[in-house]
């Protein structure tokens, strides 16, 4: 079996198509990690402009996410969170039409560089989505399986990751049992759990969360929450969210936006106590939006 | 509000409407379903008709009809075994060689293609469908045999050691041209209805598997034809229907001769064909001989477009998110 440090670094060696770490901006104290480092890795977002079709939706942003911390995104529907999350993974150039340029720096790895695997990429930044979204037709075990098969993961070595991951997610006892019965079986919570198993599993750096909660009850969401501020140990996180106790309760820092524009970013402590500027304040307050 | 309310309109409730009004309705409701019940009534009357003039060969041969190998006209001898295999060996040949193609296709238009050249695409397969099928067989006769003979016979010569594919001698007119005709001619409708399952899988499953670092291929493999297999397969049965009754090509490639052929490339007939062929002078005993053939072709058909219905029923609900487990369910049995 692979150790999964080593893993790694050969999925960023892949990103730089071959051996142009130089070019494409890779030094090596980045790629050579220790054995027991765990951490996750931070990500800058420089001068970010996204477009759907004509529409500019996102409009010039600078925002880091730490690393190993919770970044929350908070702001009213339509402000371009999302989006800013998915083109941290480069999902957002999926949909049709639409587009993103600036930069987007995962510790020294430019993701829009020439040369760097897409796939790579989202391997390396992993995500989950507002719904939970389990393969359908797959058993809970191959629902988590279904990334570590990509990379290789075979027999053994995919059984123990997976077994790994659902312990990581706390889901383990739930389906222990059932690991072979479908995915789409499990309560909403479970699946959204399972989700954040299959995109743990493969050990990304980084986890974007997209309104993971909106879709769930009050006990699974809390239940979500906590499985966040333990995953924070290992990832970096950025979570996009509409609940404002939700930011408060999980995240470290807090990003707020508006109309594509980010407002303010600090730590949540002070975006809800005592933001700076007066359209945060409205928003948190709940005077619009 | 209250005027409104209680509808009133023009000095008359709306409670009160005259009687006359309920009138369009009901010519509706009793129009079409006799309407309905018409289409019904005609496929009984050509399962009795089938029947009722087809008994006579049932009654002399039995089962034997299906299942005895010797169809001679001028001993009007009539074992029909040497039609239904080669109505399943055509029928086979255009499955295998036509769903690929039909899937690859839809594929393509749904997910690789740039957006602009999708209609054109889709619109060029669909087109297969319009061509008559005598087209079809005259471009067999005429362009395809010849010219395919020389490969045939080198494919046959290479492949010698698979049995059934190789080993005999090719004949100009063959089960495998058969085949190839209607595997084309399956082509448009399997492939529009893989088409639209494959629109039927949501994005997020899509996604799920992009953000997981697959490449395009793999998001097809986990999230795409897992989901829509049971609507593929409903869509290759609907093309085997087709292709089980199809005639006028087939008469034209497959050489009409009513023998068990030996190998891929060697001659046949199909139910569908020896009735085309043979039911302008036939009499008597043979006459009831082709409606049984018929019958044969109708119940065979007719099997094959009921299981379809269900897995194209099956693929619908996986569609809608509810039943997906069922189907799941089969294909979780994988590698642990």
């Amino acid at each position: 079996m692979i150790p999964p440090e080593t893993k790694r670094e050969e999925r960023v060696g892949m990103s730089t198509a071959g051996g142009r770490s130089e070019q494409t901006g890779i030094s090596p104290d980045v790629t050579a990690r220790s054995a027991h480092d765990v951490a996750g890795r931070g990500v800058r977002v420089q001068d970010l402009n996204a477009y759907y079709g004509s529409f500019h939706s996102i409009k010039g942003i600078d925002i880091d996410f730490p690393p190993n911390r919770v970044t929350a995104l908070i702001g009213p529907s339509g402000s371009g969170k999302s989006t800013v999350i998915r083109c941290i993974n480069r999902m957002h150039e999926e949909i049709p039409g639409a587009r993103a340029e600036g930069s987007v720096m995962l510790d020294e790895l430019d993701v829009y560089g020439r040369g760097v695997d897409i796939t790579s990429v989202r391997r390396l930044i992993g995500m989950v989505f507002q719904k939970p979204n389990p393969f359908p037709t797959m058993s809970v075990f191959d629902n988590v399986a279904a990334g570590l098969r990509l990379t290789g993961a075979r027999r053994d070595d995919l059984r123990e990751r997976v077994h790994s991951a659902l312990r990581a997610v706390g889901l383990w006892d739930e389906v222990k049992d059932r690991l072979n019965g479908p995915g789409v079986g499990l309560s909403g919570g479970q699946q959204q759990r399972l989700c954040i198993a299959r995109t743990v599993a493969v050990e990304p750096e980084v986890i974007l969360m997209d309104e993971p909660c909106s879709a769930l009850d009050p006990v699974a969401t809390l239940k979500i929450e906590e499985l966040i501020d333990e995953l924070k140990e290992r990832y970096t996180i950025a979570i996009v969210t509409h609940n404002m106790q939700q930011a408060a309760r999980v995240a470290d820092t807090t990003a707020f936006m508006l109309d594509g524009e980010l407002i303010e970013h600090a730590p949540t402590n002070d975006v809800f106590t005592n933001p700076r500027d007066e359209r945060t304040e409205r928003y948190v307050t709940g005077k619009f939006g | 509000m209250e005027a409104s309310a209680t509808g009133v309109r023009g000095g008359r409730s709306a409670l009160e409407r005259s009687p006359l009004s309920r009138l369009p309705d009901q010519v509706m409701q009793w129009g079409l379903s006799a309407l309905a019940a018409l289409i019904l009534i005609l496929l009984a009357y050509f399962f009795i008709r089938l029947i009722g003039q087809s008994g006579n060969v049932f009654s002399k041969y039995g089962l034997s009809f299906v299942f005895g190998n010797d169809w001679d006209v001028s001993r009007n001898i009539y074992h029909g075994a040497a039609l239904v295999v080669g109505t399943l060996i055509t029928s086979a040949i255009a499955l295998i060689i036509g769903v690929p193609v039909a899937v690859a296709t839809a594929l393509f238009i749904n997910e690789l293609c740039p957006r602009r050249l999708r209609g054109p695409f889709a619109l060029l397969v669909d087109l297969l469908a319009a061509v008559p099928s005598v087209v079809y067989g005259l471009w067999g006769v005429f362009v395809l045999c010849p010219k395919l003979l020389p490969a045939e016979k080198w494919f046959a010569k290479t492949f010698s050691f698979i049995p059934f594919v190789g080993g005999g001698t090719p004949t100009l007119y063959n089960y495998f041209i058969a085949g190839l005709i209607l595997a084309i001619m399956i082509l448009p409708i399997v492939s529009a209805i893989a088409r639209e399952v494959i629109s039927t899988v949501p994005a997020e499953h899509k996604e799920a598997a992009l953000a997981l670092g697959a490449t395009r291929w793999e998001m097809i493999r986990i999230a795409v034809l897992p989901y829509s297999r049971s609507g593929i397969t409903g869509g290759a049965m609907l093309g085997l229907g087709r292709a089980l009754g199809e005639t006028i090509a087939v008469v034209l490639v497959i050489g009409n001769a009513p023998v068990i052929g030996s190998h891929l490339f060697s001659q046949g007939y199909t139910l569908a064909a020896v009735i085309a062929n043979e039911f302008g002078e036939a009499t008597g005993i043979h006459t009831s001989a082709l409606f049984a053939a018929g019958l044969v072709l109708f119940v065979l058909t007719l099997i094959v477009n009921i299981i379809a219905r269900g897995f194209v029923a099956r693929g619908t609900r996986g569609a809608r998110g509810t039943g997906g487990t069922g189907i799941g369910l089969a294909a979780s049995g994988g590698e642990i």
